[in-house]
């Protein structure tokens, strides 16, 4: 963009601020890790970070590769048994946000994550659900973040491998955000990042997009904001 | 009716795991065709055993375990496994298994029969193995093509409430090896940190082995941990090192840039091959 930033930093942002403080979130590995901690080191002090490997009340110092790294856990409130963070904690309704990342979306944001082409003979065999099914149907609200694209945005999805289904869903990308419309669950854009024209947009998504009557500019990234998301990241 | 959860009639019951080597366990243990769970979410995965049943050369193994990674792309890659049941099967933060990948795109070097999950739906397999039950009830796979290619994922009526729920069946590998932290001279293990689904599919599994970093005396109670009894497992071998790249907290730290160097050596067969000839058969 140009602008001291990159597009990745403004979608990490912007992922970064839909996180209320106190706010009980369950984190996939990679971008929804890494805006979900930039939220704790900012707005969001006290939001709670589970991971699917069972630590509950993660404070990493370092961004974890992977869901158990020994970090998550050493920081970790506590530490509890794989089935019982999906029974108890995650199933029985104790997540606020369930934080996602997809290969593809559509247009209810259901998400692919499983193959690329035909089931039986798939051109890509991608890593599969993991905790993703029960995330987006358990959580109170689900954010998901992906970069966009035709190839991510796609009218039809090769394979529905998680639904959203409990309450609001967002989806952040580097062009924009985009929210589940309130009567029909269909995504409407509601936001462009700065430099971004609504009309790249369209041309990155596989399918008509509906756009919101009013798409504001989302407010740049603050020299906070990426000040504390590159000394995390550094 | 028969039960297809292990057996612990008193003809086969010993008050002691067996403390053996690894190639003895594995070579009693794991043999050609076996349902075999290598588990260990991210901590605690047992490479070392994953390695040894390599060089033993087992063939046509079900591989199960929720969240296969780089010791399973290695297994997958050398031809051990015929059959892959998992819920999530990549290398965290880094990318694809490519040898993984392989076997089930290009059938290289077998082709590799998948039966996916979701993590929520594993870990209750598991559970019910263990509680010696046929299925466990969950609410899941709601809305997704899950259902529609795995057969083990049914629905059911909760009697009670009229509630439409998903079951799972229960998962009982013929045989079932962990990593753990200790064990005492009766073969008593204590694992703690991130302990994953490894209790459950311990339980759940006909034959068992842990491999441990050390032996010890006395076992110190900690915080978050657990003993799995050593009558309740069959073999125990002590493997110093045995999870890494993996890590034993208290121990060791992932080794996260082996993960990362992973992603080159396995994307070409080549490359893997030769590797694996110089670090795990030779």
């Amino acid at each position: 963009m140009g602008d001291g930033y990159t597009s990745d930093e403004m979608m990490t942002v912007a992922a970064a601020r839909r996180l209320a403080d106190g706010d009980v979130c369950m984190v996939g590995i990679g971008l929804p890790s890494l805006a979900a901690n930039l939220a704790r080191r900012l707005h969001a002090p006290a939001c709670v970070l589970v991971y699917e490997s069972g630590t509950i009340g993660s404070k990493p110092w370092v961004p974890p590769l992977s869901i158990g790294d020994g970090e998550l856990a050493d920081t970790a409130d506590t530490v509890v048994p794989v089935p019982e963070i999906f029974n108890d904690w995650l199933q029985a309704g104790r997540i606020d946000v369930g934080f996602l990342g997809a290969a593809q979306i559509d247009r209810h944001a259901r998400l692919n994550t499983t193959v690329i082409g035909p089931y039986e003979a798939p051109e890509v065999r991608l890593p599969g659900a993991g905790g993703a099914p029960e995330i987006a149907s358990s959580a109170r609200r689900v954010i998901v973040v992906l970069r966009h694209s035709r190839r991510a945005f796609v009218d039809r999805l090769d394979f529905v491998t998680s639904v959203p289904g409990r309450g609001p869903t967002a989806v952040i990308t580097d062009l924009g955000v985009l929210e589940a419309g309130s009567t029909d669950g269909e995504l409407e854009l509601v936001s462009v990042h700065p430099g971004v024209a609504i009309d790249a947009v369209r041309a990155a998504t596989g399918w008509d997009l509906r756009i919101s009557a009013t798409v504001p500019v989302t407010p740049a990234p603050t020299t906070l904001e990426l000040d504390t998301l590159r000394a995390f990241t550094a | 009716m028969s039960r297809i959860y292990p057996s612990f009639a008193a003809q086969d019951c010993v008050l002691m795991a067996k403390l053996t080597t690894l190639a003895d366990a594995v070579a009693d243990l794991v043999h050609d065709g076996d349902l075999v769970a290598l588990e260990g979410f991210t901590h605690l995965i047992p490479f070392a055993a994953g390695h040894e049943i390599i060089r033993q050369g087992r063939r046509r193994l079900t591989l199960a375990r929720m969240t296969p990674d780089v010791v399973y792309d290695q297994l997958i890659g050398m031809g051990c496994a015929e059959r892959l049941i998992f819920s999530w099967g990549g290398n965290p933060g880094v990318g694809s298994l490519h040898r993984l990948r392989d076997a089930v795109e290009h059938d290289w070097p077998v082709p590799l029969a998948l039966e996916e999950h979701s993590h929520a739906g594993m870990a209750n397999r598991y559970v019910a193995g263990a509680a010696g039950l046929p299925m466990a009830v969950l609410r899941g796979y709601t809305g997704t093509d899950l259902g529609r290619v795995t057969a083990s994922v049914a629905t059911v009526t909760c009697p009670f409430t009229g509630e439409e729920l998903t079951a799972v069946a229960a998962l009982n590998p013929d045989v079932t090896v962990v990593h753990a932290q200790q064990a005492d001279r009766r073969g008593n293990v204590a694992v703690w940190g991130i302990t994953g689904v490894q209790r459950q599919a311990v339980l759940a599994a006909r034959r068992s082995l842990v491999t441990v970093e050390e032996l010890v005396d006395v076992l110190a109670p900690r915080p978050g941990g657990f003993v799995l009894p050593g009558w309740a497992i069959t073999a125990v071998a002590e493997v110093p090192g045995g999870a890494h790249p993996s890590y034993a907290s208290g121990y060791s730290v992932r080794d996260n840039d082996f993960y990362r160097a992973w992603d080159a050596i396995s994307r070409d067969r080549d490359r893997f091959t030769a590797w694996m000839a110089e670090h795990v058969v030779g």
